[in-house]
């Protein structure tokens, strides 16, 4: 029992660990954004009817659906140099990293959300003249946002506690900072007990959030 | 990258020399021997942190739909919350580096027993909130009709609700099956030597980067693939006739 939290306090918190928390937030909104954009057309690719263009995209989604997270931030970041011939930051490795794989999860989610749109909405667009990609951007990708959103937000809390794993390739984030901070006053242990809660008062809270926004836009059928 | 390097998985671990049939005698072992060892060490932490979700789960999922007893179905609410909102990894941090100091005689228990009590919670987690919804998907009829025979609060659970609610939710337990194996890979971070660590070090030891990595990658595919069958075996035999079961959530890792 030799446990001391005493040591933190929120100087030590914004000396060390603000920075990486910032990190962690620019991560998850980047991966976020870029995961939705990427992953919808992973799943308009799979839903196009195309072999040539659903192929490869569920090769892709499958591949990287069965591969933990851990390994392809580890992968990226130790084939990627080798590839191009020159060291890349771990930041901006983790970045890439996370918009490729979240790109996956949220191109299932996308896939489901269009679906799940009756296929008479479809044929109300194509009566109204409108091309494949019309009835697409206007009718369908709308409604199927919109069904999916708190899906899409669960999401990215999970993306959230995953940022924690670029902890692998030693970028800075939340985790990062904490730990720094307890290497430099010779608390590691209590700055994993830090981390913790705060992570869980961040998830929480953005949980409760997703469930009242639930209720509030879920339609009624 | 010119070429690629496959003879690396039959080179000795030690003298680095190409081993005859890729398999070395008892005291060296080559690095496909090393691979098949780290899988093992992956099963192993694994297949234990799924018992562990399987039991603390279901324990939990029951205890957050009984009735009248808002307690524990607060406690059960309580729990899948904490292991739910708590990154993986800081709560692996914690049953490794926090919990031998903090929990009397938990420092003679081995760092592997450990880990997997750590995944098996973080799991435990998802299965109780599973189990909670198949067992609040049957109709309440079912609850009355074991009522009315007489079963106790115990025996209708163990006879006429469990038996259905775990066939409901085994699609989404086959998947959280099969995170886990996914999971078990941050295990690396306290040097458990199972895949992920094996694909560090012997990236490392050989240059062969790719190679070890595209062959891990395969070995995780694998075996996410073998608990598919094996779930979906399982599914088929206690398969009720005319049961249709839900499909399982696109969310999730």
């Amino acid at each position: 029992m030799n446990l001391d939290l005493s040591f933190f306090s929120w100087d030590i918190f914004k000396a060390f660990a603000l920075k990486g928390l910032y990190y962690s937030l620019f991560l998850t909104a980047v991966a976020t954004a870029g995961g939705i954009i990427f992953g919808t057309l992973l799943a308009l690719m799979r839903l196009s009817g195309r072999k040539l263009l659903d192929y490869p995209a569920a090769f892709y989604v499958n591949g990287m659906r069965s591969a933990p997270l851990v390994m392809v931030i580890l992968g990226f970041y130790l084939l990627v140099p080798k590839l191009i011939g020159r060291p890349i930051g771990a930041e901006f490795s983790a970045i890439i990293t996370f918009i490729a794989f979240e790109a996956t999860y949220f191109s299932e989610i996308m896939r489901a959300g269009i679906q799940s749109i009756p296929r008479g909405q479809f044929y109300a667009g194509q009566a109204l003249g409108m091309s494949y990609a019309q009835q697409m951007k206007l009718v369908v990708l709308p409604q199927a946002f919109r069904n999916m959103l708190p899906v899409l937000l669960t999401q990215t809390i999970i993306l959230f506690q995953d940022t924690s794993l670029v902890y692998a390739i030693g970028a800075y984030d939340m985790l990062k900072g904490l730990e720094t901070a307890g290497k430099n006053y010779g608390r590691v242990k209590e700055a994993y007990l830090v981390a913790a809660p705060l992570y869980f008062v961040i998830c929480f809270t953005l949980s409760a959030a997703v469930k009242r926004l639930h209720k509030k836009i879920a339609i009624i059928r | 990258m010119s070429s690629w390097d496959w003879q690396v998985y039959c080179r000795d671990t030690v003298s680095g020399e190409q081993v005859a049939g890729c398999f070395a005698a008892a005291p060296d072992q080559t690095y496909l021997q090393w691979m098949l060892h780290a899988w093992g060490w992956t099963i192993t932490v694994s297949l234990g942190g799924l018992a562990v979700a399987l039991v603390v789960g279901s324990i939990i999922g029951v205890l957050r739909t009984l009735p009248n007893s808002p307690g524990w179905v607060r406690f059960g609410n309580a729990w899948v919350e904490f292991f739910r909102n708590i990154p993986l990894l800081v709560q692996i941090f914690i049953w490794y580096y926090v919990v031998p100091d903090l929990v009397p005689g938990a420092d003679s228990v081995s760092p592997t027993l450990l880990v997997i009590a750590g995944l098996g919670l973080f799991t435990s987690a998802r299965v109780a909130e599973q189990l909670r919804s198949g067992i609040q998907t049957l109709p309440k009829g079912q609850r009355y009709a074991g009522m009315a025979l007489g079963f106790t609060t115990a025996q209708y659970y163990r006879y006429v609700l469990l038996p259905m609610a775990y066939r409901i939710i085994l699609p989404p337990l086959t998947s959280e099956s099969m995170n886990i194996f996914k999971n078990s890979a941050v295990a690396f971070a306290v040097s458990i030597p199972e895949l992920t660590q094996f694909y560090l070090q012997a990236g490392e030891e050989t240059g062969a980067q790719s190679e070890i990595f595209l062959g891990v990658l395969a070995v995780y595919i694998l075996s996410a693939m073998l608990v598919n069958r094996v779930m979906s075996f399982i599914e088929r035999r206690l398969r009720v006739p005319g049961m249709v079961a839900p499909t399982a959530g696109a969310g999730g890792h």
